[in-house]
């Protein structure tokens, strides 16, 4: 069999669209290394340690949860909790109507991506506009992101052009300065009129209950100097223990994600504005999200629940290459989004079942991650999944012959004699459809098959290697 | 279902999901010092590492009001905002050719061409400028004009990221600026200046 599933959805799009993804992508990681390599002593080292306070973390949720819900409460912010996605829209929805709110600008933030907040917002009567330039041009187009960092990767400046002439922005110009300078004149008037902001958050330190936010646009700072009540999205595993580890965060962070040393702006943000401040949020929210993480909590992939969310797995990753994001039909795309999707979908798990084959287990994605999550054990942990809650699985060959083969050794040895037959037989009369394709194109080696046992059988005792 | 019910909800499916652990990961031990970047100060003054490296970060770094002002007549940036703290200390370097606020007015985001505003200190390692409430006028100021000039006090320089997070404080809102605001969002090229400013000067004194 040629294809996998993700190569189906693949195939659906773009050329153009598959070729930007895979420059994008590559560029993106051959920089993180040689930032990351040439300045530090043992980098190595360094994101062994971020993903141990992670692991703690995630495996301390019960501690810190309550902790840092009181460390934010004696901040002045206003905690919320959901455990849904329909739940977080209906709060964020909530705070706006007490407010007599009707204008939301919005940062980027991954988690209202999951619960198609702006979305939401809009079908209940409120503007919801994206502010980040990527998100932005998503949503005046109706498009979906397809990078954690980097929404439109899959996009080139011509189709970017000409949504912008499309909405209202300006006859067609294809410049990335001038479509840049565009979306900062018409956002920023924006900024000013709206009622609330919303982000997210990279980090809550639990000790002080300080949510750190990292952009490079400056959209969040604005959403945060031009309104007057903030809200902020978190996913429950956001945090870290002490104010302490956000200095090792901050340094993988943004090398691993956009191969900066630290992004533009990185705000602390520990309550609402200072009273002296005249611009800025006097009330602040915090909705906690669950929407599936209990879940993938509870199961035997946790660790994946360390992801800061950096992008460096979709970049380095072949398959993300040449798929590109879209074919994982998911919030999170690339390796991550192969073992975070499927988990998220709870009882639906068939749907996405597919994503974990979607993967060579090469364990480049283990190799780059920040918090040195083992993606290719928790893949083969739900491809095995998989297979126990019999989920169908179209494009994978019938392995059962092998496997009555494989189980029976007088069978294995006969076949392992009757394959010499192989070495004598023209290659055009060979039984098997996918061996003729595969052989079309290549030339089969000479069939040894048996010579390992023969040599491990009569090699000298006692020696453990010859 | 209500916000404390949902609370409730999370709180015991956590409980739940961890209960079946028989060990849970230990936090580890370690010192920030495996996050400084190695051989970057040298023997060198904080001062220098800043300015090198804040210039990597295309940010610019000038000692002297008057070559802040020289370079502001230039480029035709004459209509800006200053922190009324600052002003008095550097009124006398900028000509009648200047209008500058000390008042900054929401409705009227796009007259300032700059904003000078104070800085609460420095990280060298980055070439990053501290900005938090209790030092910045206005939020607004030091954001929407296309130049942000920070005034940088020379004491107030840390060497690392380490450093400069033990010295958040108690600042409800800290953001650390490196370099001009920029994208590379269209196609992985870089444009400076998207929604905050284009140009970003650390005047340091």
């Amino acid at each position: 069999m040629k294809f996998q599933q993700i190569d189906q959805f693949a195939a659906e799009l773009k050329a153009d669209t598959r070729a930007a993804v895979y420059d994008g992508s590559k560029k993106g990681h051959e920089k993180r290394t040689k930032l990351l390599f040439d300045e530090y002593a043992d980098p190595d080292r360094l994101r062994h340690i971020a993903g141990e306070v992670k692991q703690h973390v995630v495996e301390n949720l019960d501690t810190y949860l309550p902790q840092v819900e009181a460390k934010l409460k004696a901040n002045g912010v206003i905690v919320h909790w959901a455990a849904t996605a329909e739940a977080a829209n209906q709060a964020v929805l909530g705070i706006m109507r007490a407010r007599g709110a009707t204008k939301m600008v919005k940062a980027k933030t991954m988690v209202s991506e999951e619960t198609e907040l702006a979305h939401f917002l809009e079908k209940h009567g409120m503007e919801a506009l994206e502010t980040d330039l990527g998100e932005f041009i998503v949503q005046i187009d109706g498009d979906h992101p397809s990078h954690i960092v980097k929404p439109i990767i899959h996009k080139n400046r011509r189709e970017i052009a000409t949504s912008f002439e499309k909405n209202g922005l300006g006859a067609y110009n294809d410049d990335p300065q001038t479509i840049t300078r565009r979306a900062r004149n018409f956002l920023r008037h924006k900024y000013l009129e709206a009622d609330v902001g919303l982000t997210g958050a990279n980090f809550v330190s639990a000790e002080s209950g300080r949510l750190v936010l990292v952009t490079n646009e400056g959209n969040s700072r604005f959403c945060l100097a031009a309104t007057k009540c903030h809200i902020a999205m978190v996913g429950i595993e956001k945090i870290v223990p002490r104010d302490y580890d956000l200095a090792l965060f901050l340094n993988l962070l943004a090398r691993s994600g956009t191969a900066q040393e630290l992004t533009v702006y990185t705000e602390f943000i520990s309550g609402p504005k200072s009273p002296t401040q005249p611009d800025g949020p006097e009330e602040m929210h915090v909705i906690f999200v669950d929407n599936g993480r209990t879940e993938v909590l509870a199961s035997d992939c946790r660790d994946i629940l360390r992801c800061i969310r950096c992008g460096a797995c979709l970049n380095v990753c072949p398959v993300y290459r040449q798929a590109s994001g879209h074919a994982y039909r998911s919030v999170y795309p690339g390796p991550v989004g192969a073992v975070l999707s499927p988990l998220m979908m709870g009882d639906k798990f068939p749907q996405k079942a597919d994503l974990p084959k979607a993967s060579s287990l090469c364990g480049a994605c283990n190799e780059v991650c920040p918090v040195n999550i083992p993606i290719p054990d928790l893949l083969l942990r739900l491809r095995n999944r998989a297979k126990e809650e019999n989920v169908p699985s179209p494009g994978t060959p019938p392995m059962g012959a092998w496997a009555l083969l494989a189980s029976q050794p007088t069978a294995w040895r006969a076949s392992l004699f009757g394959g010499k037959i192989i070495n004598y037989l023209p290659t055009k009369l060979l039984p098997i459809p996918a061996l003729r394709a595969w052989e079309a194109k290549r030339s089969l080696p000479v069939w040894r098959g048996g010579e390992f046992r023969k040599w491990l059988k009569n090699r000298p005792p006692g020696k453990s290697s010859a | 279902m209500s916000s404390s019910d949902d609370r409730e909800s999370i709180l015991s499916r956590v409980r739940g999901a961890l209960a079946p652990l028989h060990e849970r990961a230990a936090m580890p031990d370690y010192t920030t010092e495996l996050a400084v970047m190695r051989q970057m100060m040298g023997s060198r003054d904080l001062l220098t590492v800043f300015a090198e490296r804040m210039a990597l970060a295309n940010g610019i770094v000038l000692t002297e009001p008057t070559a802040l002002v020289a370079r502001l007549r230039e480029n035709k940036w004459l209509h800006g905002y200053c922190d009324p703290v600052l002003w008095p200390s550097l009124a006398a370097y900028f000509g009648a050719d200047f209008k500058v606020e000390t008042t900054y007015d929401r409705k009227r985001v796009d007259d300032y061409a700059f904003g000078l505003t104070r800085a609460a200190g420095a990280i060298a390692e980055t070439g990053t400028i501290v900005l938090n409430d209790a030092t910045t006028s206005r939020r607004l100021g030091a954001l929407t004009p296309w130049v942000h000039i920070a005034v940088v006090e020379r004491a107030k320089i840390f060497s690392d990221l380490p450093e400069a997070v033990a010295g958040l404080g108690h600042d409800n809102n800290v953001i650390w600026v490196t370099g001009p605001s920029k994208t590379a969002d269209v196609e992985g090229i870089l444009i400076e200046g998207v929604h905050g400013p284009g140009i970003q000067i650390a005047l340091v004194v």
